[in-house]
């Protein structure tokens, strides 16, 4: 009976009970969900247009965070630095064309995975060669990004919200808004979405593979990068980061590798409820540290029921 | 009647104009086999070519290589008087030649509109900027392109499944889309590998009525592969007749219909 009251009703009388700090609970699972769906929508991007699962997204947040630091480090003036690491990520994704893509075309999907495995590999070591392999502190203050907090006092009660959250939220929804208008309204948008879908069509329209996938890899570097500030803005820039790309892959799950939309969602759903979870039901009853594995529990309870996630595409077998 | 540069009129009395296309000596291999040996031949404004030939013939190898997934061996393709260098398929789309495919190949997940207007992406040139904000040239190009993508949508009345996804659509409707698309493009050439393939004989009606209406209305050329011979001498202007990747005939459906060779080939030989 004590146990069904702390599982059933306990929870949601403390909810009530302070409703400010539920916000407050609320609002901390809404920025680590941004940041899963900023991953994820890297993923989604690369996976649209190459139908390759790109194992690589976690390091090349570390990575793009890195580069931002290390020439910062350097002496270059901070948005110096942006423009410069957007310039290390283009080339990379160039590279990344070049030496890795092109040769494999027409390999089978789990060839390009596997290489990505490679990419991942080869970025770590080649990031603790260049950068070392030691934690860094993210240039917030140099890059202009407020560091105060503002606070709220709703139901008489209390809530912060740091101000570098704040703007990851803000500079997160702006950066979707852009790329959902780019996907969907320009010709080099409906050129990726046709990409994905059938190579051989796609060239016979005129669409440059090359050029696409140049593309996509350099966006993606580019919400690594916005990824990598936001996140090291919050727990120091570390190799330890690219675990968080993992929390992707439950995200992914839950709202499908196709959907963009699916994408934000299930960052935020994941978001929210992992932290939700982890206060109201974890740290009473099962002794915290429940946000490590929630949201792949979460995903593996989704997938029981719907194969292709929330927003997937519908699987439909003709016979 | 074949003179080089006049052209000629048809039995049914269109004025065809001079050649503008021409395969030269075009020899293919892939290793050792050899898929297509020594073809000429040329394709003339304005009329309907067909390639016909048995399984394995080498015709789809021969629209690939008109089409730039190939690059022969051997020989070259000329396009309008002058040799065309080595191309991708994309820089060849890019040049004004749309092509179907045998086994059809759409963007499954899209609309029937968007796959259509995917054919129009060589036709759109404002900046990305002004795209994404859907202002200033965008707009306007956007607009002229969506008018001519509803006209052809029209004109293969296929109005009812703009919006419907293309993964839904029955196998003939899909070919009719991917004649679409294709045609969006408003190619110079129109290539079309095998278009009745698996159809039946309604569906092949359909599409041999859309394919001399696109002729005729558009003035499109247009080079198709076929199998099925009674379509082919029907529709088209002048065929080629491939065997085992050789040329082994050229002309009007009349002259290729009482050539021995291809009698021959069509229905054996006795040995």
């Amino acid at each position: 009976m004590d146990f069904l009251n702390s599982l059933l009703v306990q929870p949601f009388a403390d909810m009530f009970a302070a409703p400010d700090f539920l916000m407050q609970v609320l609002w901390e699972g809404l920025v680590s969900g941004i940041l899963y769906a900023l991953i994820a929508l890297g993923f989604v991007l690369i996976f649209r247009s190459s139908r390759i699962f790109n194992f690589a997204q976690g390091i090349m947040v570390v990575f793009a965070a890195l580069t931002l630091v290390g020439f910062h480090e350097m002496g270059v003036p901070a948005w110096i630095s942006v423009i410069l690491s957007l310039g290390v990520m283009f080339v990379l994704a160039v590279s990344i064309e070049r030496v890795v893509l092109r040769p494999l075309v027409g390999q089978p999907d789990i060839i390009l995975f596997m290489a990505t495995i490679g990419i991942t590999l080869f970025l770590i070591g080649f990031g603790e060669l260049i950068f070392g392999g030691e934690n860094k502190i993210m240039i917030t203050e140099e890059l202009g990004i407020p560091t105060g907090e503002f606070i709220f006092e709703p139901f008489g009660g209390f809530l912060l919200l740091e101000q570098k959250d704040v703007t990851a939220v803000v500079v997160a929804a702006v950066l979707v808004i852009a790329l959902l208008a780019f996907l969907n309204k320009t010709r080099m948008g409906r050129a990726i979405r046709a990409l994905g879908d059938d190579h051989q069509a796609a060239l016979s329209v005129g669409i440059s593979l090359q050029t696409i996938w140049v593309l996509v890899w350099f966006i993606a570097g580019i919400i690594a990068l916005v990824t990598g500030i936001a996140w090291g803005a919050r727990a120091g820039v570390s190799f330890a980061l690219e675990v968080i790309a993992y929390k992707a892959l439950p995200v992914l799950m839950l709202g499908g590798l196709e959907s963009i939309t699916g994408a934000i969602i299930g960052g935020l759903m994941i978001g929210l409820m992992e932290k939700l979870f982890e206060i109201y039901w974890g740290q009473p009853l099962l002794g915290g540290n429940t946000e490590t594995w929630f949201a792949f529990v979460l995903a593996l309870i989704v997938l029981l029921f719907r194969p292709q996630g929330l927003f997937g595409e519908r699987i439909i077998e003709r016979v | 009647m074949m003179d080089a540069s006049a052209g000629y009129v048809t039995e049914d009395g269109r004025q065809i104009g001079g050649v503008l296309m021409e395969m030269k000596n075009i020899t293919l291999r892939f290793g050792g086999v050899v898929a297509i040996k020594d073809i000429s031949f040329d394709i003339r404004e304005g009329e309907i070519r067909a390639i016909i030939g048995p399984n394995g013939a080498g015709k789809s190898s021969m629209l690939n290589i008109i089409s730039g997934f190939y690059t022969p061996s051997e020989g070259g393709v000329w396009y309008k008087g002058a040799p065309r260098p080595p191309m991708r398929p994309y820089e060849v789309a890019r040049m004004g030649v749309a092509r179907t495919f045998q086994n059809i190949a759409l963007f499954e997940g899209m609309t029937v509109l968007d796959n259509v207007m995917t054919g129009r992406l060589t036709h759109m040139h404002s900046g990305i900027a002004s795209q994404a904000l859907w202002w200033g040239k965008a707009r306007a190009e956007e607009v002229a392109n969506r008018e001519k993508v509803e006209e052809i949508i029209d004109f293969l009345e296929i109005q009812a499944i703009r919006k419907t996804p293309v993964g839904r659509l029955p196998y003939g409707l899909k070919k009719r889309v991917e004649l679409a698309r294709a045609l969006a493009a408003e190619p110079s050439i129109l290539l079309l590998d095998e278009p009745m393939a698996g159809m039946n004989v309604e569906e092949k009606e359909d599409m041999s009525r859309f394919i001399l209406d696109v002729n005729d209305e558009f003035g499109t050329t247009i080079a198709l592969i076929e199998h099925d011979m009674g379509v082919v001498m029907d529709l088209s202007d002048r065929v080629v007749v491939m065997d085992y990747g050789k040329k082994i005939g050229d002309g009007t459906p009349d002259e290729v219909r009482n050539n021995q060779d291809v009698i021959d080939a069509y229905l054996g030989v006795q040995h």
